[in-house]
């Protein structure tokens, strides 16, 4: 404590590096802009024309794409500093927020490390460590084995005497990282391994300890904050049970059905913890809750967590603004007693994945984005643009939506209309399943715990239902005003604006223009029959039905809403149009419908079904299995890739002889990219 | 008095008062047992229009149909929805040629289908044969109409599109498709003379194109071929075998792999119909071709009164009498009506309007034409001329006045005038027939043989040198005179026996149905349709570049 308060009295913060990208880069920087520093951005070359770039006041290059090279380098970054002549770095999450190597260097070079002392980053990064301090300092702690003796036999003998369920956890893990669940003694060793290689690969470490599995958990945590001047406050517990991957996807604060009595057990349990390591800073205590709201310290974030708006919502604070003070040596700007609890927040994080492929992260264009209005209860925090891209090298995720109102209930039917409103068109996004999710009875009645996503499976992943009648004539209808839309943009370079030709009216001599149509609903095809009526309406026949239908297209800002009424009903529903797909975002739900390419176009363009294999998502090829001239049967494998830090086997779409390898191994291949091209057996033809 | 009824509209876009334009039209009394009546009488007029149109849609019926569409072609009217900008209008002309023409033989169309709509833009005259109609072989009437398009073409400056399907010529009537000069030939003629215009000639070969046939395509600018699917020879695999006895399969004698590769005879090979509509339409996007409008435009507004009103105030009485300035007031943009000398000659209706936005010089009847009326036409029409206006006969019409002090007035000099302007008026002549059309009336009101570039039929109309009931007391007339001079007697009864069969067949031929199934015209439209059908009309022979007009001698 006493070389943090010797260095204090009060260091002046005028400029600020924030270590970071994306979101929480931004985030920083908005708080540094309303305090008046000014801040430095660092950035790699696949993030040269990124979001937090342009926002920053400076920016500086620091490397290639590979986060090693570039925001994990410590040199490099602390370089900037004395060339900025910034006095303070903020690490952001993730990267080096919690490095202590990183920690200690910036005290060496004179630059304030926002964060706490490298010492509580130490003792809280090593688990068995962190839970003996916890334990000593009276927070209630899980039962386990944190010993030495890491023999097979011996984890396994203390497993037993734990009592199954067990986690196997790596001691330096984090993340989800090197964590296995082991139900009995049979598939323990199985486990214990499996967690040790990943242990291994990931940190470089593979001690492991064991300890009491608690089944159906809550995931609570505790804001808290310490300064230099040994002061410590707790900002209430956000709930985070519903994780997918063991990462969390959807958290809210205050916790649903807690008392204000284990609300207040909570918060001094944690403010203990903060103590016991003479915390400094905005630092998070990891609670796991079982049914009977006991608690036990799980581990402590020695971070500005992801999920810290939600307690800025609750609470008024801005924690950005008091890590930059508390930095700067001042003291809590509040004390306990001034810190109030009002309303209830949601996050709910969007990242681009794919929920129906157990979340596999995703990466891409963001060819349209869309948000919902932000106000004083809605934040978007977000570090891409429309335009922008989800890099592969980075953390997926595209945003935070966060809400508040004056209770759960309010808070979560707003989030739930603001997620209709968030609409991304390029890549697939988890909006869908979050909006199944926030929308599921357990979850609006706060039956959370960290197994819901499995627990209700069947519920959150509902069968895909075809697209209904009224969303294909939307879809009809919008094609068709937009074909209208680019037939008077034409006419605008002609003389002639007026001629009845130029009106895309479908007027016929005597008879009614019938239009054949027809749209991909996935890969079933729809045939749809348009009647363009005199009087500017439609009349659509959808399997059997007749439907009347009519609208107009309106632009707000640069998006396009299609007002559209069927049979009489009208809604409006956002409308985007890119590469043959129609895009329709309402609050009854969305829909994406393909125009089929022409067979003399898709003849010569390649897909999955025509010839040969392309690539699910951008990524590197780790391994190449055939040459030309090889023959293989559908389904040989023909590739190994890696993308988002994992591995996909390529196979064969077909039976047939292998024409030509577009790849060598290392080489990095984009999403769709043909991989092979292959000639199918004469005989199959 | 027209002046005097005129509401006025808002100020326009130049001046306030100054440029205030009188409207026209006045509200019809809808409630009347009149105006209902006339209105139910149009209406079902136009219902049956609706109805045989919409048979003559289906070409040659369900079999035929299925049949060609079980080869992977598509009908063609589809090809000609999917050859245009999608979603653009199609002016299609006499969908009813051929109706009743040919006994029991029903050629719907004629066997072709003929219009003109947007391709890549451009306005193109589109030449389609339909298959599923005898094969899509040439009658007599499918050459008329073919040339007919042709001639739409040469008058308008308009790019061709034949997408062509056809048999040849229809064997048993080859005398009346052969030989004649305006006949087969001629479409290979004007092919050529087209393109000696400029007026590009693109053919799109999606079925059989035999003999003649074959030169659509040769004599074409650049054309296009399907795949298995067209096919192009002088003489087909029966006529080669009975020539020389050599066996060969249609594709092998000339289809699209023989003609894009070996023969060179077709410049682009199509995979299927829809790869050879596609090619059409980026053929026509590299014509290079720009539409110079000469006329000035202004913002279309929509007429103040509805359209279907028509229906009640025309009715199918011909003998019931309409102002025809209610006509006007529904067909022109915001029912604004510049009329010119509104108090002289007043059963001829003359004045400037806009129609969806390009200026149009309006000729309507209101009533049979004097002196004074004919010389206000050909004042008109002069001024027309002059100012490189389109004008817009509105047709309905019993002729000029009769009798012995009009005679002697001079009428037939006065008609003179009206005719001698009528026929060398340069500008875009369009005729609308939306009453009688009877004798020289005819004549002075743009008939068919005064080449206006456009001619329609409203369902009401009557085409005849006279009405039936005139002419038949004409004959009967003659008749009772030369029974006088015999000294016979010429009951009332047997003038009523020789008067009949004249009037039920001047009714007969007098019907627009028989003239359109003709080419007296080029389609029969509803009424409520005329805006619509004058502004693709007036935009399409705005393609062509205007010549100065030289009128002949007006007998003064």
């Amino acid at each position: 404590i006493l070389r943090y308060i010797s260095q204090a009295g009060r260091s002046k913060i005028d400029k600020v590096l924030i270590a970071n990208r994306g979101e929480i880069a931004c985030r920083v920087m908005r708080t540094a802009k309303k305090m008046g520093v000014q801040s430095v951005a660092v950035y790699s070359e696949a993030d040269r024309n990124s979001m937090h770039v342009s926002l920053a006041d400076e920016a500086y290059l620091i490397g290639p794409a590979a986060s090693q090279q570039s925001y994990l380098a410590m040199d490099k970054i602390l370089q900037v500093a004395k060339l900025s002549g910034a006095q303070a770095i903020h690490p952001g999450y993730g990267f080096l927020s919690e490095n202590t190597e990183f920690a200690e260097a910036c005290k060496r070079q004179d630059v304030i490390f926002i964060g706490p002392p490298s010492s509580a980053i130490r003792d809280m990064g090593i688990k068995s460590t962190s839970k003996s301090i916890m334990s000593k300092a009276g927070v209630p702690i899980i039962e386990g084995y944190h010993g030495e003796d890491q023999s097979d036999q011996h984890l396994k003998e203390e497993a037993r005497k734990i009592g199954y369920p067990v986690m196997i956890k790596a001691v330096r893990g984090g993340g989800g990282k090197g964590m296995r669940i082991a139900r009995s003694d049979e598939d323990f060793l199985e486990q214990l391994e499996s967690a040790r290689r990943e242990a291994k690969k990931s940190f470089n470490d593979d001690v492991m300890l064991i300890e009491k599995f608690v089944d159906n958990p809550r995931h609570v945590e505790v804001q808290v904050f310490g300064d230099q001047h040994g002061n410590a406050v707790y900002l209430f517990e956000r709930d985070c049970s519903v994780q997918r991957r063991h990462q969390k996807i959807i958290e809210e604060a205050p916790g649903p059905g807690i008392s204000p009595e284990v609300r207040r057990k909570l918060g001094e349990a944690a403010v203990r913890a903060a103590k016991a390591v003479s915390y400094v800073g905005a630092g998070t205590v990891e609670f796991i809750m079982d049914p009977g709201h006991n608690f036990y310290f799980m581990e402590m974030n020695t971070r500005l967590q992801v999920e810290h708006p939600v307690t800025e919502m609750i609470t008024g604070t801005d924690l950005v603004e008091w890590q930059l003070r508390v930095a700067a040596g001042e003291p809590i700007p509040a004390t306990q007693d001034e810190i109030n609890l009002q309303g209830h927040a949601f996050e709910a994080r969007i990242y681009a994945e794919d929920p129906d492929n157990n979340f596999m992260p995703g990466a891409g264009p963001l060819l349209h984005l869309s948000t919902p209005p932000a106000d004083p209860s809605t934040r978007i925090e977000t570090g891409v643009r429309q335009g922008d891209e989800v890099s592969v090298h980075y953390d997926p995720m595209i945003a935070k939506l966060v809400v508040w109102a004056e209770d759960r209930q309010a808070a979560l039917r707003k989030l739930k209309y603001s997620l209709h409103q968030y609409n991304i068109v390029g890549l697939s996004t988890n909006i869908d399943f979050l909006l199944s999710l926030s929308g599921h009875p357990a979850f609006e009645a706060g039956d959370v715990h960290t197994s819901f996503i499995p627990q209700h499976h069947n519920e959150l992943f509902p069968p895909k239902k075809e697209t209904s009648r009224e969303m294909l004539c939307q879809a009809a209808l919008g094609l068709i005003l937009k074909e209208k839309a680019l037939t008077e943009e034409f006419n605008l370079q002609s003389e002639d604006h007026f001629s009845p030709f130029t009106s895309n009216n479908g007027r016929r001599v005597n008879l009614l223009f019938t239009r054949s149509l027809t749209l991909l609903d996935g890969e079933k095809k729809v045939d749809l029959k348009i009647i363009y009526n005199r009087d500017g309406s439609y009349d659509m026949h959808i399997l059997d039905k007749v439907l009347r239908v009519s609208g107009d297209l309106l632009s707000e800002g640069d998006v396009t809403y299609l007002k559209c009424s069927v049979d009489g009903k009208v809604c409006k529903s956002k409308l985007v149009m890119l590469d043959g797909t129609i895009h329709l975002f309402s609050m009854e739900g969305n829909a994406q419908l393909r125009i089929p390419a022409p067979k003399f176009l898709s003849d010569v363009s390649t897909t999955a079904s025509q010839g040969g294999a392309v690539a699910p998502m951008t990524g590197t090829i780790e391994k190449v299995f055939v040459k030309v001239g090889d023959k293989v049967e559908a389904g040989d494998p023909l590739m190994v890739m890696i993308a988002m830090k994992m591995e996909h086997t390529i196979r064969a779409p077909k039976s047939g002889t292998i024409k030509r390898v577009h790849f060598k191994e290392g080489v990095q291949a984009s999403r769709h990219a043909p991989l092979v091209e292959m000639e199918e057996d004469a005989e199959s033809e | 008095w027209a002046l005097l009824r005129g509401r006025y509209a808002g100020p326009l876009c130049r001046l306030y008062h100054g440029d205030v334009v009188a409207t026209i039209g006045s509200r019809p009394d809808s409630n009347s047992p009149v105006y209902q009546e006339s209105y139910d009488r149009m209406k079902a007029l136009v219902t049956e229009l609706k109805d045989r149109a919409e048979k003559v849609r289906l070409g040659g019926g369900e079999k035929a149909r299925t049949l060609h569409m079980s080869r992977g072609k598509l009908l063609p009217r589809e090809r000609i929805d999917r050859l245009i900008d999608p979603g653009s209008a199609f002016l299609e002309f006499s969908q009813f040629a051929a109706y009743q023409l040919y006994g029991n033989e029903e050629v719907p169309a004629g066997g072709i289908i003929t219009g003109i709509g947007r391709v890549s833009g451009t306005e193109c005259i589109i030449v389609a044969n339909d298959a599923t109609v005898k094969g899509g072989s040439y009658y007599p009437i499918t050459v008329k109409k073919h040339l007919r398009a042709q001639e739409i073409a040469m008058q308008n400056h308009l790019p061709c599109v034949y997408l062509v399907d056809s048999g040849g010529a229809n064997l048993p009537r080859q005398a009346d498709v052969f030989p004649d000069r305006d006949h087969f030939g001629r479409i290979f003629y004007n092919q050529a003379n087209l393109s000696s215009k400029g007026i590009s000639q693109v053919a799109v070969v999606m079925g059989s194109c035999t003999a003649g046939g074959a030169y659509v395509p040769a004599m074409a600018d650049e054309s296009i071929i399907v795949k298995k699917q067209g096919t192009i020879f002088l003489g087909g695999p029966p006529l080669v075998k009975a020539a020389t006895g050599e066996e060969v399969s249609a594709e092998d004698l000339g289809g699209a792999d023989l003609h894009c590769r070996k023969s060179g005879v077709t410049d682009h090979y199509a995979l299927d119909d829809n790869h050879a509509l596609h090619l059409a339409r980026k053929i026509v996007r590299s014509l290079n071709y720009k539409k110079n409008i000469d006329v000035t435009i202004e913002k279309p507004e929509d007429p103040l009164h509805p359209a279907d009103e028509l229906y009640g105030i025309v009715g199918d009485n011909l003998k019931k009498n309409f102002d025809v300035r209610e006509i006007i007031a529904r067909i022109v943009d915001g029912s604004k009506f510049d009329e010119f000398k509104a108090l002289y000659g007043d059963t001829l209706v003359t004045g400037f309007s806009r129609i969806f936005g390009y200026p149009v010089g309006i000729i309507g009847n209101n009533g049979v034409l004097f002196s004074e009326s004919a010389k206000k036409g050909a004042h008109f029409i002069q001024l027309c001329c002059q100012r490189n206006i389109p004008l817009i006969f509105l047709q309905n019409i019993t002729g000029f006045m009769v009798g012995r002090d009009y005679e002697a007035g001079g009428i037939a000099k006065d008609g003179a005038k009206m005719v001698t302007a009528v026929a060398c008026a340069s500008v875009p002549k369009i005729t609308v027939i939306i009453g009688g059309s009877y004798g020289a009336g005819n004549y002075g009101m743009c008939g068919r043989s005064y080449s206006p570039r456009f001619l329609y039929t409203w369902p009401n109309a009557r085409i005849s040198v006279m009405g039936g009931e005139q002419a038949a007391t004409v004959l009967a007339t003659i008749a009772k005179d030369q029974k006088a001079r015999e000294g016979k007697q010429f009951s009332e009864k047997e003038e009523a026996a020789l008067k009949e069969p004249i009037i039920k067949r001047f009714e007969e031929e007098g019907n627009p149905y028989y003239s359109s199934a003709r080419l007296w015209d080029d389609g029969i439209i509803d009424p409520a349709d005329t805006r619509l059908v004058l502004g693709l009309s007036l935009s399409a022979a705005l393609n062509a570049p205007t010549e100065k007009t030289r009128f002949g001698v007006f007998r003064m």
